[in-house]
């Protein structure tokens, strides 16, 4: 079975055309990986159906417009694969 | 429809919610300036209009699923296919169904069809924005009411 990470960037290279090995675990899905929020549209589309989950965008949108959490926190891929991890977990429970 | 007012849904002919599913109608006129130009001597309904009747379909079925919230902007078009010439008179059927409600945003796909042909199709994304303000909101609630949406209904 694909980690959660293996599976959210290949979703990653492939909506988006970006090359598999520069994905890492550490990469900023915008700043480093240059994902526009349209783009980012499509990654999350195929990530609720990969994980049968509702990404919060919205409310990740609106932490990080008001100042209460950054980009990282959600962007970063170690840090969105946790926060997919506990969505799963959370639809499991 | 009225093509120069972006007007292009005559009515709703069946309405799903729980189905995540709409069909709507949608006459060409035999006249607009948009033939003036698309084109002299030769009128065709644009294909790019055809993809805003895809649009605005699946935008009201956004508009009902989502509790009239928000303007469903229309932010991406995938796979989009145009089949067909389509004429002035032409009566159209477009059915739509959203086949992913996100977090802030929606997927759906739609289909025209003449005659029970197909003329067109396309995935759409939508991003809900917040109606700029009240008075907008209410504008929407007329739009819907001539199109054959009772918005109170659906509203959140």
């Amino acid at each position: 079975m694909s980690s959660t990470f293996d599976t959210v960037a290949n979703i990653i290279a492939e909506t988006c055309d970006i090359p598999r090995d520069t994905i890492t675990p550490d990469s900023h899905a915008i700043d480093d990986l240059g994902i526009d929020s349209l783009d980012f549209l499509d990654i999350a589309f195929a990530i609720d159906k990969a994980f049968g989950i509702k990404l919060p965008l919205e409310q990740w949108t609106q932490e990080v417009n008001e100042g209460k959490a950054t980009t990282e926190e959600y962007f970063v891929l170690k840090n969105l694969c946790a926060r997919i991890d506990g969505l799963v977990a959370a639809k499991n429970a | 429809m009225r093509l120069e007012y972006f007007q292009m849904i005559d009515r709703f002919v069946e309405l799903k919610p729980d189905e995540r599913k709409i069909k709507a109608l949608c006459k060409v006129p035999m006249e607009s300036p948009v033939f003036e130009g698309h084109f002299p001597g030769f009128p065709l309904m644009p294909g790019v209009l055809l993809i805003e009747c895809m649009a605005q379909t699946t935008g009201w079925l956004v508009s009902v699923v989502t509790g009239f919230v928000g303007l469903p902007l229309l932010v991406g078009v995938k796979d989009a296919k145009i089949k067909g010439i389509v004429l002035p008179g032409t009566e159209l059927t477009f059915d739509g169904a959203i086949i992913h409600e996100g977090s802030g945003y929606a997927i759906a796909e739609a289909k025209g069809y003449s005659n029970g042909k197909s003329v067109c199709e396309a995935r759409l994304t939508f991003s809900l924005t917040p109606y700029p303000n009240e008075e907008f909101r209410k504008i929407m609630i007329e739009m819907g009411h001539q199109v054959g949406i009772a918005v109170e209904e659906y509203t959140k």
